[in-house]
């Protein structure tokens, strides 16, 4: 069994890291410091953090005032809060300017769970993604949310790393190579590629340990990137195995299944199986209710793969 | 530099010549708080700002944010004139290819500290400013702009209460209290009124003025910016939308429409007539 730790968790670390070895780093957090974990870094750098109160709009705005001053901003809330309230901060101040800010939300998909719908942001990589300049980065273990954030600090420009509120299990090693905009092939296959981010990439291990009971070889990629996506590995892996499952805790409709399909079927169509939510609100429950109800299990991966093979010529 | 007003008087003048010109050449643009605006914005850029048009990305360099962005024609004829960048550039204004876009774009003008158009988010961003400036225990001020029909944003007041809770005392703002926006008078549409209430009541300390009287403007913008008792300073401006075009002044159509070529025409001979009449 392998450790378990949430993705939030390694962020309230990398800040405290990249604190130390940078003091243009400050971060910004409106009155979540506890939840999205930047109050590690805020008892460690008091002086570099500031809370905004429950204001997510001047959350952005005074991110981007900070930046044109030299600092490498961190800005952080629920993923919802920290994309849908000041999405239009982030499109006309941060991203048109391409300022060096780095929007890291935690809570994101429906893993969140008790709290609802409310709070279950499962529009945001749609929202972040459409917005020119803007990277999006949706770690799947602890492990690469912490190489992500530091990666952030190193590439100048916008970003939104999109972490979750649960525990998860830690499925990359310590020799994993994290780097912006180059996926990881977890898993080598030839009959169908399932590509996931976020929590759903140790489901992508899960399904295709199944598939391989009944026969079938599935290549499984680690897409932490977003945007912008690794299309040499998508082609690599398309021409490959013929047929793609992509999987995500998130909308069907504008996120990685969106910008999987966007690629493919401007470059080599083929079929491909988008696991998400089918475009509804969540609601409360335990996260794994929930990913059951919703369909994003190992068993709706299998599926989806089952029906793309078929669906090959 | 020191108050000259003579000097201050001419210079608006031309700063007015040079708007008119730009959008009336443009066909679209924002003329009535371009020139309401431009008063004030002259008495900071030419005596108050401590600023350096060959080094515009200067580090401990005072910051401007013009969060009521639809004036660009004011700010562009003011940094032009100063340098920043080449009077070539003002007929470009609003045209495919020009530096000069219908909002502030910091990436294409040197000057530009911050780009702004959507209204209601410069406060905040000025916030980031003044904080940077204290983190880094800088000297620098951070100035903004804003228009009262702004002042309707929400996050506008977000900022004001963030300013003083930080102790901003490096902060200092004017609201353009022309009366209007664009779809009629402000307090109709939806009133802002009593705006100075608004700022005590955050935590700031005010000063209202005449937005045209230079010696009013001039000691307002030294009163803000020389403040150290830990609170932002906003000044009230009244002023005249359309302000030294006869046939703008306080016309709410002038919002956001350029003046006919006729029109354009006659303002600039009316500028120009008035300028002869300053002392040089
Ligand atoms: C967020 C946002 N909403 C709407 C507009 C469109 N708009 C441009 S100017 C303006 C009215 C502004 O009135 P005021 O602040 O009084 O400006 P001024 O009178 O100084 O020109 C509006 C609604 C905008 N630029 N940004
Ligand atoms: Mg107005």
């Amino acid at each position: 069994m392998s450790e378990l730790k949430a993705t939030r968790d390694a962020y309230g670390e990398a800040l405290v890291e990249a604190g130390k070895n940078n003091e243009n780093i400050v971060v910004v957090d409106a009155d979540l410091s506890a939840s999205t974990k930047t109050a590690k870094f805020r008892k460690h750098f008091p002086d570099r953090f500031f809370n905004v109160g429950v204001a997510e709009q001047n959350l952005i705005d005074i991110a981007a005032g900070l930046s044109t001053c030299g600092k490498i901003v961190f800005a952080s809330s629920f993923a919802l809060f920290a994309t849908g309230r000041p999405w239009e901060q982030i499109r006309n101040t941060v991203a048109y300017s391409n300022l060096n800010v780095k929007i890291v939300a935690s809570h994101g998909g429906i893993s969140v769970g008790a709290d609802g719908s409310s709070h279950q942001s499962l529009e945001d990589i749609a929202i972040m993604r459409v917005v020119p300049n803007m990277k999006v980065v949706v770690p799947c273990d602890a492990n690469e949310s912490y190489q992500a954030v530091l990666s952030a600090v190193a590439v100048p420009g916008p970003f939104y790393i999109r972490l979750g509120r649960e525990k998860v299990p830690v499925i990359t090693g310590s020799g994993n190579e994290f780097r912006v905009g180059k996926a990881n092939v977890l898993k080598d296959g030839s009959d169908v590629t399932i590509i996931a981010c976020g929590i759903m990439v140790d489901s992508a291990m899960k399904a295709a340990d199944i598939l391989a009971k009944d026969g079938l070889k599935a290549a499984v990629i680690d897409m932490h990137t977003i945007k912008p996506i690794d299309t040499e590995i998508i082609m690599k892996y398309a021409e490959k195995t013929g047929c793609v499952v992509t999987a995500e805790e998130h909308n069907v409709i504008g996120g990685l299944g969106g910008a999987v399909c966007e690629f493919l079927s401007e470059n080599h169509p083929l079929p491909v199986y988008r696991v998400g939510t089918r475009d509804c609100f969540g609601q409360s429950g335990e996260p794994v209710s929930l990913l059951q109800k919703y369909g994003m299990t190992p068993q709706d991966i299998c599926e989806g793969a089952k029906k793309v093979i078929k669906m090959k010529r | 530099m020191k108050f000259d007003e003579e000097f201050l008087k001419r210079k608006a003048a031309e700063l007015r010549l040079d708007i008119v010109e730009m959008i009336t050449r443009a066909g679209s643009g924002h003329p009535g708080g371009s020139l309401s605006a431009l008063d004030l914005l002259a008495v900071l850029y030419y005596c108050i700002m401590n600023i350096k048009p060959e080094k515009p990305v200067w580090k401990d360099r005072d910051r401007f944010v013009l969060s009521k962005g639809h004036a660009a024609p004011a700010i562009y004829s003011i940094l032009s004139d100063m340098g920043f960048f080449s009077k070539k550039e003002l007929p470009g204004l609003r045209r495919i290819g020009s530096i000069l876009q219908g909002h502030p774009d910091m990436r294409k003008v040197p000057g530009i500290d911050i780009s702004t158009g959507s209204l209601g988010q410069g406060l905040s961003v000025a916030v980031g400013m003044a904080l940077a400036g204290k983190l880094d225990a800088k000297d620098y001020k951070v100035y903004a702009l804003l228009g009262d029909g702004e002042l309707q944003e929400g996050q506008v007041w977000e900022a004001a209460m963030a300013a003083a809770h930080y102790k901003l005392d490096n902060l200092a703002i004017a609201v353009d209290n022309n009366g209007l926006q664009i779809d009629g008078k402000i307090e109709e549409v939806m009133n802002p009124y009593p705006i100075e209430d608004k700022f005590l009541s955050f935590g700031w300390k005010i000063k209202s003025i005449d937005g045209h009287d230079f010696a009013e403007i001039f000691d307002a913008w030294e009163w803000a910016g020389s403040s150290k008792d830990g609170k932002p300073s906003a000044i009230i401006a009244k002023t005249v939308k359309g302000k030294g075009v006869y046939f703008m002044e306080n016309v709410v159509e002038f919002h956001g429409k350029a003046p006919t070529p006729e029109e354009g025409k006659d303002a600039l001979a009316k500028i120009k007539e008035a300028l002869g009449k300053i002392k040089p």
